[in-house]
């Protein structure tokens, strides 16, 4: 096992890499749901005001 | 037909009009010009030896830089007074008329900048092969620049800061133009030949020439929409 | 034919192609990540390591699927960016949009992945040859997209500009990589070679390839997800945009 995570010496490269890799795609599977809730939130937000305007 | 060269040459002598009542504006991309060049003898020192080594390219860069400066100026007087709109309303065709809008523009403001190239290579120790060479491919650099960046500014028009968007948008499509004409130069001066990096050049201008005006009216066609 | 037609008009409305969208994306997600965990598998453990580069090389399972995709979905956003300039398919419009920061995201790992990968190997994190200079070009094009997109206050305006940008750098990308060879064999500059696997084992590249795939799905499982924001930020005053943002609200989840 611990051969297997020394990399042959390269630890140092190799695991940033992946770590790299895992981050940004983790952040391309996650950062739509972010975008959809403030949207969704936008949109009801909006809602709201509409229906508090009272027609004059 | 006629009627279109008459609204070429009523845009051509109006844009002249309006740089003439305000010549002196076009002093600040020279002086731009020669503030970045002088910039660089105080980081890096005054050994002449290393000056000359960059001398083309750092020229190459300050024309590059007070050019892109100045593309801002090419829409904003228009866009804000309506006569942008006129232009795009207008029946004549308009890579036509914005043709002749870049040609006052690079006239005004490139032009300057190339005459006064040999000072600012002078000014870094550039060797004499090089020192006239420099303004030839600035010749056929800077149209090409004023070009794309005309592309450019059409998408950012009327932006109120667009300034840092258009760099970012600007100087990726200015690095080819940038390898072959600082490069023909470099070339020069490390007396290798340079004909092949300006003939490149001179057929990017010619392609240019053709589609950018083309590029450039379907752009402000999405900007005002 | 007849029944192809209808159901491509279908796709065109937004309702249909958000419940389209939401249905194919845990998909992608999923059967990406499970091919992607067993070409890790493959190429962390399975494989053997290098003659030359030992276990170095091993960067190569992620950093040439990131790359291939970095310049797929270049080509995705322009393809779609062309449809939407020409044919005025809102879908379009948004489908290019949401390719972009995917792309970017692609583009920065090549370019990271790439270094980590170059300083053991050929002593220097970077090196100014044809193919890293393009690549890090593509990246401030990625950028000069989103920025534009970002900058414009109408959204489909927004997306046509940056649209045309995206087109406009297509042609600059084989430009740049040209002439960034030309001048590197001018300037003989430096002694590194590019190194790559000439013939590359059997047991290294099936990882690479299955790679490959499953950063497509994650890719497409991306650009829907986004896709259906875009939708519903273009829709956003319409009814069924609406009974989606309180419906929400009500079951107090995501749907």
């Amino acid at each position: 096992m611990s051969d297997f995570l020394a990399m042959g010496g390269y630890a140092a490269y190799v695991w940033p890499s992946f770590a790299v890799f895992f981050i940004v795609l983790a952040f391309e599977a996650l950062a739509p749901r972010a975008q959809r809730k403030r949207i969704l939130a936008s949109i009801r937000g909006r809602i709201r005001r509409e229906r508090d305007r009272k027609p004059t | 037909m006629s009627s279109t060269l008459s609204a070429c040459g009523a845009v051509l002598r109006r844009d002249l009009t309006l740089v003439w009542r305000r010549r002196g504006d076009a002093a600040n991309p020279l002086l731009f010009a020669l503030m970045v060049v002088a910039l660089f003898p105080f980081a890096l020192g005054p050994e002449s030896a290393q000056l000359q080594r960059i001398a083309p390219g750092v020229v190459f860069v300050a024309v590059l830089l007070a050019g892109l400066l100045a593309l801002d100026t090419l829409f904003r007087g228009d866009y804000e007074d309506g006569s942008l709109e006129q232009l795009v309303l207008s029946p004549h065709p308009l890579p036509l008329l914005l043709a002749c809008k870049i040609a006052v523009h690079w006239l005004t403001t490139a032009l300057p900048l190339i005459l006064i190239s040999p000072l600012l290579g002078e000014m870094l120790h550039i060797t004499p092969e090089a020192r006239w060479l420099l303004p030839l491919g600035l010749l056929l650099a800077t149209p090409l620049l004023s070009l794309i960046g005309a592309v450019c500014v059409a998408l950012t028009v009327g932006m109120h800061r667009a300034g840092m968007l258009l760099a970012l948008l600007v100087l990726p499509l200015y690095v080819p133009a940038l390898i072959f004409g600082a490069g023909a130069c470099m070339a020069a001066q490390a007396g290798l030949p340079y004909l092949a990096p300006l003939l490149w050049l001179s057929a990017a201008l010619v392609l240019a020439l053709v589609l950018a005006p083309l590029a450039c009216a379907a752009a402000l066609r999405i900007s005002l929409a | 034919m007849n029944t192809l037609a209808l159901w491509f008009h279908r796709i065109g409305s937004p309702p249909t192609a958000y419940r389209l969208a939401g249905r194919i994306t845990p998909w992608m997600y999923g059967i990406g990540a499970v091919l992607g965990a067993v070409a890790l598998y493959g190429g962390l453990v399975l494989a053997p390591p290098d003659y030359q580069q030992g276990d170095a090389y091993r960067i190569i399972f992620i950093h040439v699927p990131s790359a291939w995709m970095s310049l797929f979905a270049y080509l995705f956003m322009a393809a779609n960016a062309f449809v939407a300039l020409v044919w005025r398919i809102k879908l379009s419009e948004i489908l290019a949009m949401a390719s972009a920061p995917i792309g970017a995201a692609f583009t920065l790992v090549t370019l990271v992945t790439g270094a980590l990968w170059g300083k053991p190997m050929w002593g220097t994190w970077w090196t100014w040859d044809a193919r890293l200079t393009s690549e890090l070009v593509l990246l401030f094009l990625y950028l000069g997209v989103i920025g534009l997109y970002h900058a414009i206050d109408d959204r489909r305006q927004a997306a046509r500009a940056a649209g045309f940008l995206a087109l406009i750098g297509i042609v600059n990308l084989p430009i740049v990589h040209f002439s960034v060879n030309w001048w590197n064999t001018l300037h003989q500059g430096s002694t590194v070679r590019l190194l790559g696997p000439s013939k590359i084992d059997a047991a290294m590249a099936w990882p690479l390839l299955l790679m490959a795939l499953a950063t497509h799905l994650w890719f497409f499982g991306s650009v829907l997800a986004r896709t259906r924001n875009g939708l519903l930020e273009l829709d956003a005053g319409k009814e069924w945009v609406r009974s989606i943002a309180l419906q929400g609200e009500s079951a107090g989840g995501s749907a």
